[in-house]
Formats: structure tokens, sequence, C-alpha cells
């Protein structure tokens, strides 16, 4: 390229570390069962690491059997004596408080939540904290309103939830799971992330702090054969699962023939479509935002990137151009745009993937910035020339890997988008009102973008159609999964 | 060549720009880079008096102080230049001899531009003549709402033309543009039409200088860049008058147009009350402590 | 001499046409000690057919605009009405008493015309425009799944059938019906209807068969979006839930039992068959309130 904008500078920022020196830890987490710490009756813990310096932040309770049998237990006490009593404007006041305690605690939340998972103190002070008390606040409204949701229907709670929630948006998507289950009035028992479960046990604190009666909500960490073991559990009237959908799989398997309600919000590889009569420069922000907003660990990250031929010089060369101001490195720093990769092992499964993108003969583009030594790091990374057919363009990375494709009509570029098991999110970009509405009608996606991107709200209906998973959260409709009807 | 039809300028959505601009808001400049930083906003100032108050000793006492922004600190810059109306020119020429401050002379009917071509032809070679470093031209609006892009276009041409070597600023005046699509397509055609600098107000019109406006016209001259090679000047002008907010402009330049741009060659502040803010920062870095405007001269 | 009768051969009902099931076998349902006929065994490959017809006639039957939809289902109403004797005779022969036919037609048609009411009215009660917090405009609307694979109520010939049908098509999804194994007749009858009446081929398919040997073909093919069960058989949704997982089909089991009662008539069994789709696009603030200029 002949004029090459250079983005080095003599004028550098300087680090600007968020401080941790008000956030209190324990060395060492019980479960929280029954509105209580207990210990866990298999006796074992695991560590929790920071993945951006692979230090142990803390020693977390790894739930057995008989652990899990007791925090069901005690869900199905406080749901059979407390809570399925309660009138909705009491449970609502009690959803209240949760929700004005995690913002009185904000900061707290969001450099516990960095620290844990490597997510950029930005995001997680800006989105992930914030937007998990609006989830909270908006959910806590509903229970005293559920029969203006469902007309002519008398919705009745369920019972005791099994929750699992994924390490990619620890507490938002604990917020997603708690906020609409209480609302509805079942009690629950929650599983975070075993690499993530530190703001869940913060939680655990606000809860008891907001005096919600015991056992309505417990908290039990593990790795997934805990899970397991909740979601068999014979007392469990719904499960609610985020993450991968090979596991989500493996979930339905488990509760076939039974009763058990489930929510899945699960995988995807959303097409992000750019046209080339699009506001292109905000566009490629959108790409950006699409696909490195927190490391890509995003189940609706736009992978999959359609640029028609026409602007795909231009889009290609402004992408670059905006690839060399993200900031990589310490989450901690206010000026970091990508974190940590949440763990060693999801390390691997994306550098496999460029492994693999690189074997199918796709042309891979990272920009030159530095990455610490020690902890899990990826660069933001791009891969042109991409086939249809290359597994980088057909499976779930979820990393910060984005795979480029290039397309000439409105037809051609619909099929491949919708060429895909997964339908979870889409992303079109278009200065033309009609061609957006074409796109949205036709794109098989339980929420689609239009000229912006990754945007969430607790009033939006958020999860995905064929392997993208089922029931929604968020909204009105992200009621409906935690209740029954005549 | 048939010609350009201005109408079809890249298009700007509103909210993403707007997204793009708080991302650079949420950056934290600490320490040195703030230091630095500071010290760089000084020396892009256009240190400006446009008043139909202003006197040849009002102006003069802008002139020292451009040079001398606080004596009781030695080693700060001076600022980039003076901004002033046409017949201040031979006295604000006088006054900065020597220090390296240009004079920048607005012209062609400011602020409206609502005037004859001659007219401004005049205006401008009177600043010229008298020994303006640079004219501050504005764009005629009317025209423009009106659809005649190429009268707009030609008129810069030829007020660029009457500048001969002296730096031309094209001032948009994007408060009366009413559209970011608009302010693009504007800083298309004066970038087209010869501007060595595009500008965003006058100072007179409110809304003036706008972080999202300045970020659309920043995106123009990449644009511009990559399709001819060309380096056009940026100068944001009225509105700017904190240092945290000068620094996130010289944030979004960098991020957008690299460090070359990072120099009162291509980047000014059109503002009068930004270099004593910036100042008291500075002395709050030095001090430790909070300043106060007491302390700083107002000129 | 008294007149040969002639006997109704009963074929399957796939992509608009009337094949007999590729496999040449059939089986004979009997009521009161009476042979019913030689009704179709369909196969999994009469299943497959299905499947490709109903996904091609998806995305046509799907984008109709809700006028027409209702109109349809309308029509179909209208066809059924004139050919209420036959259903009735075929409802007597597989054993029902003669006003409890006469009851059952009656309600098909008044079933058909509750859903073709819906077409254009659902939407309106299941979509929302959601208040965010950003400056976008952000609504969600019913989309239909798909294609629905339908395993028919046993004991509810007629309108446990059309109960089944009805919601699933208002709702812009395309359908394979599995007919009750023992009360076939009114299936085949029904695609009869359905072919005159302005239904485009594919967007209702029908087979007959049995049940056992079909399920797990319904259950696990891929290119079906749900299937509805009716029925209580416990192991048989065991299977089918273990199968649908594949594709994560959807599952939804309703009543195996009569369809009488007005339970059967909500707008709830077309939502069960829809997808929520929520968009979002940017507000431009920009004027007197705006704040981004």
């Amino acid at each position: 390229m002949k004029n090459k904008i250079d983005y080095s500078s003599d004028w550098n920022l300087d680090p600007a570390p968020e401080s941790t020196g008000h956030i209190k830890l324990k060395k060492k987490y019980d479960l929280f069962i029954g509105g209580k710490w207990v210990k866990p009756k298999s006796g074992k813990y695991f560590a929790t690491i920071n993945p951006a310096t692979e230090q142990k932040i803390a020693d977390v309770a790894e739930a057995g059997q008989a652990d899990v049998d007791a925090a069901v237990k005690a869900a199905k006490k406080a749901y059979d004596t407390v809570w399925s009593k309660l009138s909705g404007k009491e449970r609502g006041k009690y959803i209240y408080r949760i929700a004005r305690l995690i913002q009185e605690k904000a900061r707290e939340f969001s450099v516990i939540e960095s620290l844990d998972s490597g997510k950029v103190i930005r995001e997680s002070r800006d989105i992930d904290i914030p937007l998990a008390a609006a989830h909270f606040f908006y959910y806590a409204g509903w229970a005293d309103k559920l029969a203006y949701a469902f007309p002519n229907r008398q919705p009745k709670s369920l019972g005791v939830a099994a929750q699992i929630t994924p390490w990619n948006f620890p507490m938002l998507m604990i917020a997603w799971k708690i906020a609409p289950a209480l609302a509805a009035g079942n009690t629950v028992v929650l599983k975070p992330a075993e690499t993530t479960s530190l703001t869940a046990l913060k939680l655990a604190e606000v809860i008891q702090e907001a005096g919600l009666p015991e056992g309505v909500v417990n908290i039990v960490t593990g790795y997934g054969k805990t899970g397991a073991m909740m979601v068999e559990h014979k007392d469990i009237a719904k499960v609610a699962f985020t993450g991968s959908t090979g596991v989500g799989k493996i979930i339905m398997k488990s509760i076939a023939g039974t009763n058990k309600k489930s929510t899945m919000e699960l995988g995807g590889k959303a097409a992000n479509i750019i046209f080339e009569d699009a506001p292109l420069d905000q566009a490629v922000e959108g790409i950006i935002n699409g696909i490195y907003f927190n490391q890509g660990h995003v189940c609706c990250a736009g992978s999959r990137l359609f640029v028609q031929e026409s602007v795909y010089d231009v889009v290609l060369r402004k992408l670059k151009d905006r690839m060399e101001s993200l900031y990589v490195g310490d989450p901690m720093d206010k000026n970091t745009d990508i974190g940590a990769i949440n763990s060693k092992k999801q390390l691997d499964v994306i550098n496999d993937y460029i492994k693999i993108g690189k074997a199918e003969g796709a042309e891979i583009y990272q920009p030159k910035c530095k990455i610490p030594k020690k902890g899990f790091w990826c660069k933001p990374t791009l891969f042109t020339n991409v086939a249809q057919s290359n597994r980088i363009a057909q499976e779930e990375i979820f990393g910060p890997v984005l795979a480029i494709q290039t397309f000439r009509t409105v037809d051609e570029v619909i099929t491949k988008a919708n060429n895909t098991p997964y339908g979870l999110s889409a992303g079109v970009w278009t200065d033309k009102g009609s061609k957006i509405f074409n796109l949205t009608s036709q794109l098989k996606a339980g929420v689609v973008w239009a000229n912006t991107y990754n945007k969430f709200d607790p009033t939006s209906p958020f999860g995905g159609y064929k392997e993208s998973g089922h029931g929604r959260e968020g909204g009105l409709h992200g009621l409906e999964p935690y209740l029954k009807f005549d | 060549m048939a010609e350009k039809d201005y109408r079809l300028s890249p298009r700007v959505d509103q909210v993403g720009i707007q997204d793009r601009v708080d991302r650079i808001t949420k950056r934290s400049v600490k320490n040195a880079a703030k230091r630095k930083g500071l010290y760089m906003a000084l020396n892009m100032i256009d240190l400006t008096t446009l008043e139909g108050a202003d006197t040849d000793s009002k102006v003069k006492q802008m002139c020292y102080k451009a040079q001398h922004l606080h004596d009781s600190f030695p080693g700060l810059p001076t600022t980039a230049a003076v901004c002033v109306y046409p017949n201040f020119v031979k006295t604000a020429v006088q006054e900065v001899k020597g220090s390296g401050v240009k004079v920048a002379s607005v012209a062609t009917a400011f602020p409206s531009g609502q005037s004859s071509l001659e007219i401004k032809l005049l205006d401008t070679k009177i600043a010229v003549d008298n020994g303006a470093h640079e004219v501050d031209m504005v764009i005629s609006r009317g025209k423009f709402h009106s659809g005649e892009y190429n009268f707009v276009h030609d008129e810069i041409a030829a007020i660029k033309e009457a500048c001969g070597k002296v730096r031309l600023k094209v001032i948009l005046e994007t408060g009366e543009l009413g559209t970011f699509d608009k302010v693009r397509r504007a800083s298309d055609i004066a970038m087209d039409a010869g501007a060595d600098f595009i500008k965003t107000s006058t100072g007179k019109i409110s809304p003036a200088a706008t972080l999202p406006v300045t970020l659309v016209m920043l995106e123009a001259i990449k644009d511009y860049y990559y399709k001819t090679g060309k380096m056009i000047g940026m100068k944001p002008a009225g509105g700017i008058s904190n240092s945290k907010l000068a620094l996130h402009y010289l944030l979004m330049v960098k991020e957008t147009l690299g460090g070359k741009w990072l120099s009162n060659e291509w980047f000014r502040f059109g503002a009068s009350s930004l270099a004593n803010d910036v100042l008291m920062q500075i002395m709050k870095q030095e001090s430790g402590n909070y300043q106060s405007k007491d302390y700083f001269s107002k000129d | 001499m008294s007149r040969i009768e002639i006997v109704k051969t009963y074929k399957i009902y796939i992509g608009g046409k009337f094949p007999r099931t590729e496999s040449g076998r059939y089986y004979q349902p009997e009521a009161n000690g009476k042979v019913l006929g030689n009704i179709c065994l369909s196969s999994r490959k009469d299943f497959r057919n299905a499947v490709v017809a109903a996904r091609s006639a998806q995305g046509g039957w799907s984008a109709k605009s809700a006028y027409n939809r209702s109109q349809i289902l309308y029509r179909i109403a209208e066809i059924l009405e004139g050919r209420k004797n036959q259903f009735i005779e075929e409802l007597i022969q597989q054993g029902s008493k003669k006003a409890q036919a006469e009851k059952e037609v009656d309600l098909s048609i008044d079933r058909l015309i509750y859903f073709a009411g819906w077409c254009d009215k659902y939407t309106q009660i299941f979509s929302s425009v959601n208040p965010v917090a950003s400056s976008h405009f952000n609504f969600s609307v019913p989309e239909p799944t798909g294609l629905v694979a339908i395993l028919a109520p046993e004991e509810s010939g007629l309108l446990g059938l059309i109960s089944q049908i009805a919601p699933t098509i208002a709702g812009g999804n395309t359908c394979i019906v599995l007919a009750s194994e023992n009360k076939p007749l009114c299936s085949v009858t029904l695609a009869e209807v359905l072919s005159t009446s302005d239904v485009p081929g594919g967007v209702i398919n029908i087979l007959t068969g049995n049940r056992k040997e079909l399920i797990p073909h319904f259950a696990a093919h891929m290119d079906v979006n749900a299937l509805v069960y009716s029925g209580d058989n416990a192991a048989e949704i065991k299977s089918i839930h273990e199968a649908a997982v594949d594709n994560l089909k959807r599952v939804i089991i309703r009543d195996g039992g009569n369809y009488v009662s007005d339970k059967h008539e909500n707008p709830y069994l077309i939502s069960s068959l829809q997808e929520t789709k929520t968009t979002w696009h940017p507000i431009e603030k920009i004027g007197a309130a705006g704040s981004g200029y």
C-alpha cells in the first residue's frame, strides 16, 4: 500500500492500573448453602488463578454429590416453606436489594471479575457489572406483575432451578440466571464456571447482606461433574445452562424423558455483514467490537465477517488500521482493550484453530503488539482468503479470531450467513433501511444487530435458533422459561 | 472528468461515532504521558481573539501571552499561533516576530461568509498582504445547504489561489451543517478544493467543536490521505476549554491518524481559555496541588 | 345385479402430491371387527421425501402475508364444511357414534376458523418493543421455528390432527404429520381437502404408518426443527428427547387424548412453535434533545 499510516508515536500512554486495594477476598471459599458458608463434604478445594499472571487468587470448594444434595435440599426447603409463599411484591423487594448492593459494590465486583477472568477492567466496570445490577433491577419489578406478562395463563413458579453459568461473563450471566428465576418465584442452586467462581461467591455475600431467606439462592462451586450432579438431581424442576453446544447436548440427553424445563444458551458463529453502502468507519468499529470484545469469548461474537467485494480493500485497510490502536495486556489497566485469555485450556483451543486456519490456506494477520510474558494471551487475529468450508469459518473458536469472506449479492450473503447449524446472532451494516429489514427478517438468528453490534440490555430478549439453544434470557420473554402454566 | 457528486460521500452513523468516541474518552492519560500531552496541547493552541471590541492593545497582550504562557514557570512552549481579524494582522505579525508563533487571520466575511467572492478575495488578500502566515476562511453554508457543492468547492479553490503559499484553514461551521453526513461531505469538498487544514467552527455558533464531529473530520482526512498521499491538518475550534478534553482530542488524533499528525503543523486547537487550564494542570503535576484560576493570567 | 362398489385406495400426501408409500407396504387397521382399508405403511424414505418437500415450501409459506395465510386456513375450513358427510362417515367407520362424529367434524371446522383468525394477530400478542437504555430501537418478534414434525394424537383422528396442524401452519411453519395409526381414514381425506384449498404443496405433508417404526426417524432427522409429540408414553418421550438432541430440535409434548376441550384453542399453541428474534438499530440523536452532535 502506498500511503500506510504509521501508528507508532513517541507519545504513548503510561500504565493506568485500577487500584485493587479496596477489595476484600478470602483465601479460601466454602460453599454457600442454606444461607451459610459450609465446608464441602467432599473435603476438596481447587485453586482459582489470575489468567493474566498465572498466580493463585484463592482456593474454592469443589462440591461433591453430598454437597449438591444438601444445596438442592436447602433450595427445595426454601421453596416449599418460604419463597413460594411470599407475595410477588415481597420477592421483588429482595431482588431490588440485591440490585442496589451490587451497584454499591460495583467497583469491588469489577476488580474481582477482572482479576479472576482476565477480562479488561474497562469492560467489567462499564459493561458486566452495571448490566448485572440492571438485570436484577429489571426483573425485581416483574415479580409482582407476572400475570400481565401472560394474559389468560395463570403463571406459576416451577420449584428449584439448577443454573450453570459460563466463564466469559461470570457475574453478568449469573444475573441473567438468578434474577428471572427469583422474580418468577423459584429458588436456585447455581454453579459458576470453575475458572471464574469469585464474583459468584462475592454475590453470595451480597445475598446474605440483602437478608434473602436462607436457601433461596445456593452457590456451589466445582467442575462439570458438579454441574452434572445438579442437572440430574431428582428435585430439580428447571435447568438453565449457558455454555458450549457440546455440553448443552450432554445436559439435554441427561434430562431426556423428565419434566425438567430447560433453557440452553449455547454457541454461535455469527455473520457480521458489511454492505458497500454502510457507514464504513462505524462498521469497522462494529467489527472490532464484534470480535475483539471480551477477547472474543462471546457466544454471539461476530466471528464470520462478510464484506461486499466492492469495499473489501477499504474495509480491510480500515480494520487493520483500527487494530493498531488496540492495547493488549494487563486487564487491570484502564487502557487495555484486549485482556487475558481465560485459561490455558482455552488458549490452546484458540491456538489450535489458528494453526488449522493457516493449514487450510487462509492468510493470517496480527498487529505488531507486545504481549506479556506470563499469563495467557492471544493477539487480535484475522484471517483473510477464507472459504466457507474452512473449519475456522464453521466452528466456534471463542477467541479473538476473525474469519473474513467476501460476497457479491444480497442473496449470496444470506445463504452463506444462514449456512451454519448455529443461529444465535448476526450483524448487518448498510445505510439502506429496506435492505436492513430484508436481512433482519431472513437471517436465522435470535439477535440481529443492524448498524451496531454486541449490545445488551436487560429488557432485550437474548437467545438462539437451532443449535444455539432454546429459550430467551432478558425482557418479558425471559420470564417464560421460569414459569409453568395450566 | 465528470463532476464529483458529493452526495455520495461516505455515510456516518451518529450512534456509532459516539461509541467510538466513548472508547477514547475512557482512556486514562497519566504521569509522563499526561505531561507530554499537556505540553503538546499548549504548543498546538491557536490563541484567539475575534471580538468586535478587539483593539491593538488587546491583540498585543494576546501576542505576548502566546509567547510567554506563564513567565513564572520556565521551559513552556509557545502556542502555535494567534488568530485575529485581518485588520490586526500587521500588529500581530510585529508582536510575534522571531518567536515562531504564527499569525492566522480569519477572512472571507467571517463569521457568516455572506458576501460576494470579490469581497472575500479582497479580505483574503489584505490578510495575506499584511503578512498572515495562515488564513482561516469560512465556507458558504447557505450554498452548501442548497446543494450547490460545486459553488462551495470553487469558492474555496479561489481563496486558496489567493492565499498562494499561505496555509488555508477551511472552517466548515459544523454547528450549522446539521448532520454528520454533511460534515463528512463538507470535509471532502474542502480537501478536494485545496484546503491545508479543515476546521470545525468559527466559535460564534453553538455547538462548536465536539469530539464526534472532529472524529468524522479526522476519518475524512485519513481517507483523503490514502487516496492522494496528501496530509491535511485538523483544527477543532471553540468549546475546548479543559485539559482532559484536549488530551482526548490528541488521543483521537493518535488513534485515527497516527503519530505523524501529532504536531502543530497538522493539528491545532482553536481556543482561548484552554491554555490556562492546561497550565493549571501542568502546575498541578509539578506541585501535586490542585490550582486556582487566580494564579494564571487572563488575557 | 348390484353394482360393484369402488374401494378407495388410501395414499399419503407429500409435497402436494398423492404418492403411494415408496416401500410398497401397507397395513389394515380395524374397527368394530372390520378392516378400514389398505393404509400406507410409510417408510423412513417417505419421511425423508416429506422433509425435503416441507423444507422447500418453508420459505415461501413463512413469507406469505399473514392475511393470506389466514385466508388459506379459512379456505380449508370451507372445503371441509362441504365434505362433512364423508368425514362423519369415516369417523363412524372408525368407531365413533354418529352424534359424536358430527360433533368432531363441526369442532374441527371451528378450530380451523379459530386459528385462521390468529394468523394475523399472534405477532402482535407476542412481539415487544424493548426500552433499552442505550440509543437504540429494539424490538422482538416471533418467527416460525421452521419445519415441524408432528406425531398426531392417536385417539382423535380428525380433531386431534387438525388441532395440531392448524396452530403449526398458522405460525408460518411447514409440517409433516404422522396420522393416528388406528384411525387414519380422515387424515387421507383431509389431504384431499388440503390439495383443493390453496395450501401450497409441501406446507402440510401427511403420512400414515406405524408410530413405533417412524418415531426414531422423526426425532433424529437433522433437518427437522421441532417435533410435536401427542401422547404420554414415557419410553417414547424419553427416546424422542434423546434423539432430538443431535440438532437440538425443539420437542413439545402435548395431549394424546381427545381434543374436544377448548383448552386446545389458544395462541400459546402457536407461540410454542416460534422463535423470538430481537433486532437492534441505532437511533440518531441530533436536534433539540440530542447529545451526539
